[in-house]
């Protein structure tokens, strides 16, 4: 265990190269590029032995990865924004053929207008591509989050994303701590290429065939299935984690929520300032917590359940926005506590898009609303406390 | 490498019968001779056409991975990447089937990607100049004058209009890439093609092959014409078989005397509405006879 001071793409770098990557394909976009400009580095060091596949899209940087894992190799590949737009096919592609790939998302919203900051869109609007989703907080949950990703991944045979703020997690250096190469071996050991079907021409099968409607839905259920079956091994890697390293994780962290009447909910580095502000409440005497969801595909429904337990008002925080409806993690929310025979109320703000700064005044004014609601005064379901209005 | 004589030809047959080509398929023929070139030390890869929907259920003998429309030389990409990184090519073949709408068009970053990062493999077009899986709509080859159902024969506009010096050549492309091989073949020489994707699979880095496959259903010409057709493009001159290495270029049948135009237009329904306008044939005259003056010098 060393201790460094790294930026959330340089702890992403330095994790792929400690589960020993094999083929890295990846095109450049802000603010993904400085984690492939590190695996770059290492593998012209000779630091790591891989093939780097420096190819002219996202499209085929996503492909490539296919092609490599098909054949058994280990891969990774990043993407941010437009990027993982354009690979949008290929998520499904890669999903249905059940490969466990690893990819991480320096999350920056979607143009137009053009910007480059960070905000959910790009990873939400892909949350149903059949990929498993792990969202960071800051740099150390990068590190930590990716080296689980290929273990789990490995294990459910479905790819995996890890997605964290751009420049806010992926270009802030923190102080964290990195554990060394032996320690990542005993951990993730080679992959077993038993447990899926390969290219390779001493036992030649078929890949990629067309399913007829009779059988196409099973297939679906299989997918489906196999991601609804994945919080085991994501929680079992999250404990065997935390017991070696000391940071365990799991679907979801609930902060201060057993008393709690107002809750927040969110994904990414805008918890850290809520449960900064959690805590400045708390010592007002306001009963609130936090649910910080680190794991938004699979849904953490049952840790969902919990953490509203004896809540009144849920604030769901969304740094992105389905247009038209609301924000993509609230429908999540809602339904999985709509069978509650007691429902809390159940409020949605946007914030945070585009960059938007998240302020602890930010949550506080969220907080005011919830305060309202509580009150039993009218609040509108859907909000955009740091827009400006234009009715 | 001595040229292949039938006799040399293994009775091996690396595609099982019953595939869901149509009659007279001529892009099954065109996979069917390489991989006989190949052998069945070969990991292939078709991008989503109509090769795609023969091969399933089962039909190739070899590992094939059906991809997306636009991603075959990607996915090969990294197929040729990790095997080398794992140690385990070998000689392993890897063949990459892909119709010409995936290449000229929709496919052709990813082609040109691989293409100038050099992976080794085989890029292996069969040309039928449309997009035949969907029914038969135009391509960036669709030659002059063709009828197909984006480019039909209306009252005031028949057929495609594109002058043919502007159809997409992805050979040349190619040759542009500096890719090491490259060669046009057609499906009516079969042993000049099963010659070239032998040697293809020699060079190092990436090899191209653009194979002119005839397709009844979109040209609605006879089954039985197919093989007929493929040596007639080259007999009259619209196709012109070729490889290029070493900055040198060679021809192989190239007619002495070209066969009228007429034989090749008059078998494929694509055509008929040509036959009696003059300025229109001549436009397809005109282009061969510019292209062997250049070829004659």
């Amino acid at each position: 265990m060393t201790e460094v001071f790294f930026t959330g793409n340089r702890a992403a770098a330095e994790a792929a190269k400690l589960v020993r990557t094999q083929v890295v394909a990846a095109y450049p976009i802000t603010p993904q590029t400085s984690a492939v400009e590190y695996i770059s580095q290492f593998i012209n060091n000779g630091e790591l032995k891989a093939n780097m596949i420096r190819v002219e899209s996202e499209h085929s940087a996503l492909s490539a990865v296919v092609g490599a894992s098909i054949v058994g190799a280990r891969t990774f590949t990043a993407s941010s924004s437009q990027g993982l737009q354009l690979m949008s096919e290929g998520l499904y592609f890669a999903s249905g053929m059940r490969l466990p790939l690893v990819m991480a998302i320096a999350n920056r919203t979607l143009s137009m207008p053009v910007n480059i900051w960070a905000d959910h869109q790009d990873s939400m609007v892909n949350r149903d591509s059949g990929w498993m989703q792990i969202y960071c907080a800051n740099a150390q949950e990068v590190f930590d989050n990716i080296l689980q990703a290929y273990k789990i991944a490995e294990e459910v045979l479905m790819p995996a994303m890890v997605c964290y703020d751009g420049f806010i997690v992926s270009h802030v250096a923190e102080r964290m701590e990195i554990i060394d190469q032996e320690q990542t071996d005993m951990f993730l050991p080679e992959p077993d290429l038993t447990k899926r079907p390969l290219m390779d021409p001493k036992n030649p099968l078929q890949f990629g065939e067309v399913v007829y409607p009779d059988w196409y839905p099973d297939y679906e259920y299989k997918k489906h299935k196999a991601l609804l079956d994945s919080p085991k091994a994501i929680m079992d890697v999250g404990r065997e984690y935390g017991e070696l390293f000391g940071r365990s994780y799991g679907m979801v962290e609930n902060y201060k929520t057993d008393d709690a009447e107002i809750v927040f909910m969110g994904l990414g580095s805008l918890t850290s300032t809520t449960q900064w502000v959690v805590n400045d409440l708390r010592d007002c005497g306001s009963k609130v917590g936090l649910s910080k969801i680190r794991v938004f595909r699979p849904f953490p429904d049952k840790e969902i359940v919990e953490a509203c337990k004896n809540a009144k008002v849920i604030a769901v925080i969304d740094r992105d926005i389905g247009y038209g409806t609301s924000g993509m993690l609230f429908p999540d929310v809602t339904r999985a506590l709509y069978p509650l025979a007691s429902r809390p109320k159940c409020l949605n703000f946007i914030i945070g898009l585009g960059g938007k700064d998240i302020t602890p005044e930010t949550i506080k004014n969220i907080h005011e609303t919830c305060e309202k609601a509580l009150e039993g005064k009218e609040v509108e379901t859907v909000n955009w406390p740091d827009a400006r209005k234009y009715d | 490498m001595g040229k292949t004589k039938i006799k040399d030809l293994t009775d091996e047959e690396y595609l099982h019968h019953g595939s869901l080509a149509c009659a007279g398929c001529g892009a099954l023929l065109a996979f069917r001779h390489a991989l006989k070139a190949l052998g069945p030390n070969t990991i292939t890869i078709n991008s989503t056409g109509c090769m795609a929907v023969i091969m399933q259920m089962g039909v190739p003998k070899v590992p094939h991975f059906h991809v997306l429309f636009e991603n075959g030389p990607a996915v090969m990409s990294g197929v040729e990447q990790a095997l080398d990184i794992m140690g385990k090519r070998g000689d392993t073949n890897l063949l990459v089937v892909v119709g010409d709408g995936g290449t000229a068009d929709i496919g052709m970053g990813s082609l040109s990607g691989a293409v100038e990062r050099g992976h080794d493999f085989i890029y292996l077009c069969y040309d039928n100049e449309s997009y035949m899986n969907t029914g038969g709509q135009r391509s960036g080859t669709t030659p002059f004058g063709a009828a197909t159902t984006t480019t039909p024969v209306g009252s005031v506009v028949k057929g495609e209009t594109r002058p043919m010096e502007m159809r997409k050549d992805v050979p040349e492309i190619m040759i542009a890439h500096g890719a090491p091989y490259v060669a046009t073949a057609s499906i009516g020489y079969p042993l000049d093609l099963i010659d070239k994707v032998k040697k293809a699979a020699t060079v190092r880095g990436p090899s191209y092959v653009h194979v002119f496959a005839s397709c009844p259903a979109g040209w609605r010409s006879d089954a039985k014409d197919s093989v007929k057709l493929a040596k007639l493009a080259v007999q009259t001159g619209l196709i012109v078989l070729f490889e290029h290495e070493n900055g040198e270029r060679t021809f192989q049948h190239l007619p002495k005397k070209r066969k009228p135009l007429r034989e090749y237009l008059e078998l494929q329904g694509r055509f008929k509405h040509l036959l009696d306008d003059e300025d229109a044939t001549r436009e397809l005259e005109d282009y061969v006879e510019g292209k062997f003056k250049a070829i004659e010098g």
